[in-house]
C-alpha cells in the first residue's frame, strides 16, 4: 500500500509570547515545526505500513528551509519525501495550495491513500486536505480518530460534535486525522541518521507541470487586505475579601449574567 | 502582482512592520527592506503614509461578477431540528443581503425536511432551495457536494455562508475547491465594503491577530462561521417564502463512502461547542478526581465541561472536551476557567467568550488579562461552595 502524508511547516506556538505593551506576537527566535496534527498523520501512516505493508512518502510545499520538517519524518521512518518549492508558490491561499500539492502527488503517482492532519495550528482553516481530494477526484474522510484496512477497503471512525461516524471507504481515499487518533513515535536513532544523508527530492513548478497561474498568489482567489490586533480586555474585576464573600458575589454576577 | 518598497520615499518610520502578516519586512539603516518571506499579499499597502509601499496587482476577474447575486445559507441540522449556527448565519445573512438589496436563501438537503424548510422561512429565507432523499439523510460529502456544487453553478449565487462545524468544514473546502473560488474559514466578522464586497475578517495565529480577507475576483464569496459568534434571526411566522424542490440528481459516483454507522457518545449530551456556559478546568485541580468538582458546578449551571489541554494529556479528560488551539473553539456566554494559567493557546480557544471569569491561586496567571471577573484562591474551597450557593439560587 502506498500512502503520501501531507505535512507543513509551522511557527512552534508553544514558543509563542505576546508582546505585553502592544498585544501583537513576538517572533524573534521562534522556532519552526511539524505541524501537530501532520504528526498525527506521519504515526497512522506509519502504523498502516506496519500492518499491511507498503512505502510512505512525505510531501510539503514550502520555502528551502522546509526540508527540515521532511527529514524529521524520514526519521520518524518513512520511506522518501518531497519539497515543492518555487518563487512561484509563494502567498498561496488554501485553493492555490491543494492546487500545487495536488500536482506534486500526480507527479509521485502510484498511491493509495493520502493522509494529513485535520488542520495547521498557524492557519487552522482545515481546507487544503478537502481541497486536494478534490483536485485528484478522490473521496475524503476528516477528521478521522481511528483507520484500519479491511478485506482491501479503509474503515474509518469520523468525530462529530457529539460522537463519531464509522464510514468504509474505498481505496484512494484522502483522509484527514486528529490527535486522538494515535500518539506520534520519537525518532530512532537509526532513523535521525538516515534523515541526515537521505537524499531529498526537490521539485519546481515545472517539474510539476503546474500552471503558474493556479500557484501562489496568482492563483489564490482570496486577499488580506488588512491585519489588526483584537482589543483585548485587560482589566478583570478582582473579587476580594473571604472566599465565602467573593464566592456569593460571583454567584451573583453569574446569575444575572444567565438570566 | 508584487509588493515593492520605495526607497527614496522610505523614512524608516517603522509603520509598516505591524501590518505584515508575515513578519517580512525589516527595517535596516532607516531603510523597510522585504525579506524572503514576502508573499506579496499587500497587506503593508495602506500602512505607509509616505507612498513608499507600492502593491501592484493586475488580476482582473474572469467571470461576469455581475451575473451573482443573493445570499445563501447552507442549512444543516441534526436529529430533525436545524442547528443554531443556520438560525445565526440566517441572522448575518439578512443584514448583508439588506445591504447589498438581494435576496436571502437557504439550501437544504436531507429526508423528511420540509418543517424544517418551513422554519427557514420563518428565520428569515426568502427561498428554500431543497433537495429531500433518503441518501441525503445523514451529511455525506460526495452527493452534498455534487448537489450544492451544481446549484450554485445554475443559480450563482453572490455569497454562500456554512457554519465552521465538522460538517460544514468538509463540505465547504469541497465546494471551493469544486466551483473554484475563494473561502475563508472560522469568520468572526461579515461585512460588505465600499465597493459592494464582502469583508471576511477572521482570527489568526491562535486568535491573536485579527485579519481581514476579499475575494475580489470570484465568486460565490464563501464564508464558514463559527457557532455562537452571530445572533440568531428572530422567528416570525409572517414571513412568506418559496420552497423550491430541486433535482437530486445523485449517481453512483459521488457515494463513493459508505456511511456504517452514526454513534452518539453517551455522556457527552451538551455539545461544548454550542454551550451557553462553559466551565473548565487545568492543572490547578491537583488531582484527576477533582475533575467532579468541575462536573458539579456545569450540571448545576446546565453547562458543557471543557479542559485544558494539560489535563487532557495527563488523561485526566477525554479529548472531546479540550478547549484551545489543538481542541476545540467555543464563545459561551459564561466561560469559567478554573485552575488553567492562560497558556496563549488555551486562550485562542475560548477568549471571545461574552464574560470570562477566573479562579486561580497565582495572581499572576495571565488568564486574569483576558478575564471579567478574577478570584484569587483555593478551589477546592471555591468550587464546591459556588456550585451550593447556585443550586440554592435556583430552588
Amino acid at each position: 500500500m502506498n500512502i503520501i502524508v501531507c505535512i507543513k511547516q509551522v511557527p512552534d506556538t508553544t514558543d509563542v509570547k505576546i508582546h505585553p505593551e502592544t498585544n501583537t506576537l513576538i517572533r524573534d527566535g521562534v522556532k519552526s515545526i511539524v505541524n501537530p496534527f501532520d504528526a498525527n498523520a506521519l504515526e497512522a501512516a506509519l502504523q498502516l505500513k506496519e500492518a499491511v505493508g507498503g512505502k510512505v512518502t512525505a510531501i510539503t510545499m514550502g520555502p528551502s528551509q522546509a526540508i527540515d520538517i521532511l527529514r524529521e519524518a524520514v526519521a520518524m521512518g518513512i520511506d522518501d519525501a518531497v519539497l515543492l518549492s518555487d518563487r512561484a508558490f509563494a502567498g498561496a491561499d488554501t485553493l492555490a495550495t491543494a492546487y500545487t500539492l495536488a500536482m506534486g502527488i500526480r507527479k509521485i503517482g502510484d498511491y493509495d491513500l493520502i493522509i494529513g492532519g485535520k488542520q495547521a495550528i498557524d492557519g487552522d482553516t482545515a481546507q487544503v486536505g478537502p481541497g486536494i481530494a478534490e483536485q485528484l477526484g478522490i473521496p475524503q474522510v476528516t477528521y478521522a480518530k481511528h483507520m484500519k484496512m479491511d478485506d482491501g477497503m479503509l474503515l474509518v471512525e469520523r468525530m462529530l460534535e457529539d460522537g463519531y461516524e464509522v464510514i468504509k471507504t474505498a481505496l484512494p481515499v484522502l483522509v484527514t486525522v486528529v490527535k486522538q487518533i494515535n500518539e506520534p513515535r520519537y525518532p530512532s536513532l537509526r532513523g535521525l541518521l538516515a534523515a541526515k544523508k537521505k537524499e531529498i527530492t526537490v521539485w519546481n513548478a515545472a517539474d510539476i507541470g503546474a500552471d503558474e497561474k493556479r500557484t501562489g498568489l496568482a492563483g489564490s482567489p482570496t486577499r488580506v487586505v488588512s491585519i489588526f490586533t483584537p482589543q483585548r480586555n485587560t482589566k478583570a474585576v478582582m473579587l476580594e475579601g473571604e472566599p465565602e464573600k467573593a464566592v456569593e458575589t460571583l454567584a451573583e454576577v453569574i446569575t444575572k449574567l444567565n438570566i | 502582482m508584487g509588493v515593492y518598497i520605495l526607497d527614496d520615499k522610505c523614512v524608516g518610520c517603522s509603520a509598516c512592520l505591524k501590518s505584515c502578516p508575515f513578519g517580512a519586512i525589516e527595517v535596516k539603516d532607516k531603510r523597510a527592506g522585504l525579506l524572503n518571506n514576502c508573499s506579496g499579499c499587500g497587506a503593508c499597502a495602506d500602512s505607509c503614509k509616505f507612498g513608499a509601499i507600492v502593491v501592484e496587482d493586475n488580476r482582473q476577474a474572469e467571470i461576469d461578477l455581475r451575473q451573482y447575486k443573493d445570499v445563501w445559507v447552507i442549512a444543516e441540522h441534526n436529529e430533525g431540528r436545524l442547528r443554531s449556527v443556520t438560525l445565526e448565519l440566517l441572522g448575518e445573512g439578512r443584514k448583508l443581503a439588506d445591504k447589498l438589496h438581494q435576496d436571502l436563501c437557504a439550501l437544504l438537503l436531507g429526508e423528511e425536511i420540509g418543517d424544517m424548510a418551513n422554519e427557514l422561512i420563518c428565520h428569515g429565507a426568502k427561498k428554500v432551495y431543497i433537495a429531500q432523499e433518503p441518501r441525503l439523510a445523514h451529511y455525506q460529502t460526495g452527493p452534498y457536494t455534487d448537489i450544492i456544487s451544481n446549484l450554485i453553478t445554475t443559480y450563482k449565487p453572490n455569497i454562500v455562508l456554512i457554519g465552521a462545524t465538522n460538517q460544514g468544514r468538509d463540505l465547504a473546502s469541497r465546494i471551493a475547491a469544486r466551483v473554484h473560488t475563494g473561502l475563508t474559514a472560522d469568520c468572526t466578522e461579515l461585512d460588505i465594503n465600499e465597493d459592494g464586497l464582502l469583508a471576511q475578517t477572521r482570527p489568526a495565529f491562535g486568535g491573536n491577530i485579527m485579519a481581514t480577507i476579499l475575494c475580489p475576483y470570484h465568486r460565490p464569496q464563501m464564508a464558514t462561521v463559527r457557532p455562537k459568534v452571530f445572533k440568531p434571526a428572530p422567528r416570525d411566522t409572517s414571513c412568506v417564502g418559496e420552497i423550491l424542490p430541486v433535482d437530486s440528481c445523485l449517481n453512483g459516483k459521488c457515494l463513493l463512502c459508505d456511511l456504517l454507522e452514526v454513534i452518539k457518545e453517551a455522556g457527552q449530551g451538551v455539545n461544548l461547542e454550542e454551550a451557553e456556559i462553559v466551565v473548565a478546568g487545568g492543572r490547578g485541580l491537583g488531582k484527576p478526581e477533582n475533575l467532579n468538582l468541575i462536573k458539579e458546578l456545569a450540571e448545576a449551571l446546565g453547562g458543557a465541561v471543557g479542559a485544558s489541554r494539560a489535563i487532557v494529556d495527563a488523561g485526566w479528560a477525554p479529548a472531546i472536551h479540550q478547549v484551545g488551539q489543538t481542541g476545540k473553539t467555543v464563545q459561551p456566554k459564561i466561560y469559567i476557567a478554573c485552575g488553567i494559567s492562560g497558556a496563549v493557546q488555551h486562550l485562542a480557544g475560548m477568549q471571545s467568550a461574552d464574560t470570562i471569569i477566573a479562579i486561580n491561586k497565582d495572581p499572576d496567571a495571565p488568564i486574569f488579562k483576558v478575564a471579567h471577573y478574577g478570584i484569587v484562591g483555593d478551589l477546592l474551597e471555591i468550587l464546591p461552595a459556588l456550585t451550593r450557593r447556585l443550586k440554592q439560587t435556583a430552588v
